[in-house]
């Protein structure tokens, strides 16, 4: 394969590796609804259950998106966690958090007691999610550093990337932008959790809550990724000459990504169309159960896209504001052609995967939980 | 540009370190235990009889406990390289992300989907898929331990790339030979094979703990039985793997070897200190003060366990450092040892070639560029060197190197023993009324840990400076961050860690006075 289009097959898989893991981020909007659907001990249960058979799944899917991202775009892994230090590392907290917290919620002796391991479920699902928006968010506002690798051959100071601010990544939460993006991820989260739970609880109580939750987090959701949307189409977009790889900003390059490669547009539509039909369909249904299925494709689809035209089409994906040539584009930051073409063979594992958890998940979610169930499973989270 | 804080590069290696060892503590009772509880369940297939399905859950309830913080201490190991380890990400990151992006296709998704069905799926799946979930959790595990391995026995021994100077990294060159080299089959295998070990002594501790007490005594004796053969087998293999590590170990790290017998002057018929205490007053290479204060050796086995012949040349650590030594290239080229200091000069050398290069390429000065490009080659092999300030840096903790490899050794010897007679006192009967055996039993878990963390030890620690042997040293590993920052986060990762610890335990100590009746 050519050199180009294996940097481009690597994005797409990162960026799909990056909207799977949107969508995933339901089971940390589910736990930021334990209270707010879950009112008594017992619905609380069940709730968690319901997520806790899901949460590795999303856990597993950042860890690979972090290792995809190391081996086909190390230099952004080098710049972007090396740099952004602060907020990658709240983030892995959150994370390391939510690891224990099902497992070790309702085990006798615990130490901590359940509330603590529910609170920490809730910092997974309220800061993981917001920060990681943020963070992706900053792929269109970019970032303060500088790349410079000759100073590998500087003895005094080899490393080749230098943060430029002291916040050393925390700055990006405070962006307008970024924030919107954090503030939609997390919408989103929680509007995806209420169809999940809708899908796999069978409770009347925590239906009727879910179908109320999936209303306000869908307009609160609208209300930030909108403008988020807009502002992004219409702003100054870091673009990259083709031919001398220097770095400018554009007018309007995030829209033209978007007009240029019309199949993203066509795809962003449906996602977009998909997502709303899974939403509307369940609100306007009583009866109605899959709208997590149409919404999760849509989320998939749109998240995609907006990876996707941050980086190609001749566009810096991880910009630097300090110095527009250190930015990252696909190929300046990419591995290898040979390690690229034996990460690509090792790919096409992919579909064979998505086969066998599809099947166990079948499996396993082949009776919606309910309450019967909490009192007979021996092991219970 | 300010100069890079030395105290940077011991904190990031302290946070590494501390998250490491905690990581270790769980990774190889879920490889162990893994296997353990996939054995009962097929014996539990096979035969029908609930009491094994009874026994499998209640292992299996400790299995997914300390699963759980497995997979928390684990997320920070990944992205640790990038954080704490920019400017390696970079260097080396075409080489080394590859391993941990196929762990993640490969093996992560394998054990998050089959671990739910191993734990959920007891009554809404057949007993053939679900016994086939739990072989293929354990089996997600243990690849998942292949290909991180593969990475780490890659540091330790570059093979399978060549440096690339217009990219300024090393690229891959040959993926089988990364994954296929003999430091890391050897690697595998011994991590793998001790980890049962490890987790045939938890099953023992544990089931030894309910003999003495008189509770569970069916559960206890049958799975003592089972630990006990299956952690012999263990025991066994990682006494051959290990010798091929040292074997390893002596061709392509001879100062970890050293440092490991604490050797400072090498000879023919070098020989294995079984048992020594190193005197304390030992500072530095060429002090002159005699390493042991006491020690007992038997002849001629390192040179043996270094080079298979008994009376080989082993170097020690003053003359690895001073040279002049006939010795082996990388090609198996006989040549005579460079000394530390002639080392430092070829790798400054290096370092400046490759400047040189990149300010020829920039003004387009090719036949500069061809000449700076050729010298720089010349001298890669010692490119770390070039950020070296003392040559004493080169040489690695010994004390702790010497101390953590001999507990190893003695952990894994203990164990070969034990386990074979607990083979015979549980086939024979007697287990229960030997309450000696059943307390060292208990012991022996903590033994077992011990070793474990010692192993790795030897493996980290001996290999120091270098984060990429003698091409990167730790110095120029490092993210460009504030010490303070870095310093926050051990103590944070520390604090929290020690805390989830203290709650698995209580957890595990209470799903154990429990027993398998509730």
């Amino acid at each position: 394969m050519d050199y180009v289009l294996l940097q481009q097959y690597w994005f797409f898989l990162v960026s799909l590796l990056g909207a799977l893991l949107v969508f995933l981020l339901f089971v940390q909007g589910g736990q930021t609804l334990l209270y707010t659907i879950g009112k008594t001990e017992l619905e609380q249960t069940m709730l968690v259950n319901s997520l806790g058979r899901k949460w590795e799944f999303t856990f597993t899917t950042l860890v690979t998106f972090g290792g995809a991202f190391f081996a086909s775009f190390p230099l952004f892994y080098s710049t972007s966690f090396g740099g952004a230090y602060w907020v990658w590392m709240v983030i892995l907290f959150c994370f390391i958090l939510q690891a224990v917290a099902y497992e070790f919620r309702s085990k006798a002796g615990n130490v901590l007691g359940k509330k603590t391991f529910e609170i920490f479920l809730m910092i997974n699902g309220f800061g993981g999610v917001v920060l990681l928006g943020a963070a992706v968010g900053t792929f269109f506002t970019g970032s303060e550093f500088i790349v410079n690798k000759m100073n590998l051959t500087n003895e005094l100071s080899p490393a080749i990337s230098q943060w430029q601010n002291s916040w050393h990544g925390l700055e990006a939460a405070f962006n307008v932008l970024n924030l919107l993006l954090g503030l939609a991820v997390l919408f989103l989260s929680r509007l995806m959790a209420s169809l999940y739970f809708i899908n796999n609880i069978n409770d009347e109580a925590i239906v009727t809550r879910s179908r109320k939750q999936l209303l306000i987090n869908t307009v609160l959701f609208l209300a930030t990724f909108l403008p988020f949307l807009v502002w992004v189409l219409l702003k100054d977009g870091y673009a990259v000459d083709p031919v001398t790889q220097i770095v400018s900003m554009q007018p309007y390059k995030y829209f033209l990504n978007l007009i240029q490669m019309p199949i993203l547009l066509v795809v962003l539509l449906i996602g977009v169309v998909s997502l709303l039909f899974g939403i509307g369909k369940t609100l306007l249904k009583a009866e109605y159960k899959g709208g997590i299925w149409f919404a999760g494709v849509g989320a998939v689809l749109a998240v995609l896209v907006l990876f996707l035209i941050s980086g190609l089409n001749n566009t810096a994906y991880y910009p630097s504001n300090s110095d527009l040539q250190s930015s990252l584009t696909i190929g300046n930051s990419c591995s290898s052609p040979f390690t690229l073409t034996a990460m690509s063979w090792v790919s096409l594992l992919i579909p064979f995967v998505l086969a066998y958890i599809f099947y166990a998940w079948r499996a396993i979610n082949a009776k919606p939980i309910d309450k019967a169930e909490m009192t007979s499973e021996e092991h219970l989270y | 540009m300010e100069s890079l804080d030395y105290s940077l590069v011991d904190w990031s290696r302290a946070q590494f370190a501390l998250t490491a060892m905690y990581h270790w503590i769980f990774v190889p009772l879920t490889l162990g235990l893994g296997v353990i509880v996939s054995i009962m369940e097929t014996i539990y297939y096979k035969t029908g009889n609930e009491e094994w399905k009874k026994i499998t859950k209640f292992w299996m309830t400790l299995f997914g406990v300390n699963f759980a913080i497995g997979v928390a201490t684990g997320i920070i190991m990944e992205f640790q390289f990038g954080t704490n380890w920019s400017n390696y990400s970079w260097f080396v990151g075409d080489i080394f992300g590859a391993p941990l992006a196929i762990e993640g296709v490969m093996a992560f998704f394998m054990e998050s989907t089959f671990i739910a069905v191993m734990f959920f799926g007891w009554n809404k799946v057949g007993k053939g898929f679900h016994l086939a979930s739990t072989w293929l959790t354990v089996i997600g595990a243990t690849i998942s331990a292949l290909w991180i391995l593969v990475a780490n026995a890659w540091m330790q021994f570059p093979v399978g790339m060549t440096f690339n100077p217009d990219t300024v990294r090393n690229e891959m060159t040959d993926f089988w030979a990364v994954l296929f080299s003999p430091v890391a089959m050897n690697k595998f295998s011994h991590t793998v094979t001790s980890s049962w070990i490890l987790g045939a002594a938890f099953v023992v501790g544990v089931s030894s703990w309910y003999l003495l007490k008189k509770r569970e005594v069916s559960l206890a004796k049958k799975s003592i039985k089972i630990a006990a053969i299956f952690g012999f087998v263990g025991s066994i293999l990682a006494a051959y793997t290990g010798d091929g590590s040292a074997y390893e170990v002596a061709q392509h790290q001879p100062m970890k070897l050293a440092a490991m017998e604490s050797m400072f002057t090498g000879q023919k018929n070098a020989p294995l200190v079984i048992f020594g205490v190193l005197n304390p007053q030992k500072k530095a290479y060429d002090d002159g003060v005699e390493p042991y204060l006491y020690k007992v050796e038997v002849p001629s086995v390192l040179s043996y366990l270094a080079n298979k012949d008994f009376n080989s040349f082993v170097p020690g650590i003053n003359d690895l450092m001073m040279g002049g030594f006939p010795t082996k290239d990388t090609y198996g080229k006989e040549i005579m040892a460079l000394s530390v200091k002639e080392k430092m000069a070829s790798g400054k050398i290096a370092v400046q070639a490759l400047s040189d290069y990149k300010k020829a390429k920039a003004e387009k000065n090719d036949s500069l560029a061809a000449v700076s490009k050729s010298l720089m080659e010349d001298n890669y092999a010692n490119f770390g060197y070039g950020f070296i300030k003392d040559e004493k840096q080169v040489m690695p903790n010994v004390p702790m190197t010497c101390y953590s490899f001999h507990a190893m050794v003695v952990v894994g010897i203990f164990f070969i023993f034990f386990f074979l007679y607990l083979i015979l006192a549980s086939s024979k009967g007697w287990i229960e009324n030997q309450k000696w055996i059943l307390r060292l039993g208990i012991l022996g878990t903590v033994m077992a840990y011990v070793g474990s963390q010692a192993g790795w030890i030897v493996a980290e620690v001996g290999r120091q400076p270098w984060v990429i042997q003698d091409i990167m040293p730790s110095y120029a590993a490092v993210s460009s961050i504030e010490v303070g920052a870095v310093q926050t986060t051990f103590f944070l990762f520390a604090i929290l860690f020690t805390v989830l610890l203290v709650a698995e335990v209580g957890i595990m100590i209470r799903q154990i006075k429990k027993g398998a009746e509730h």
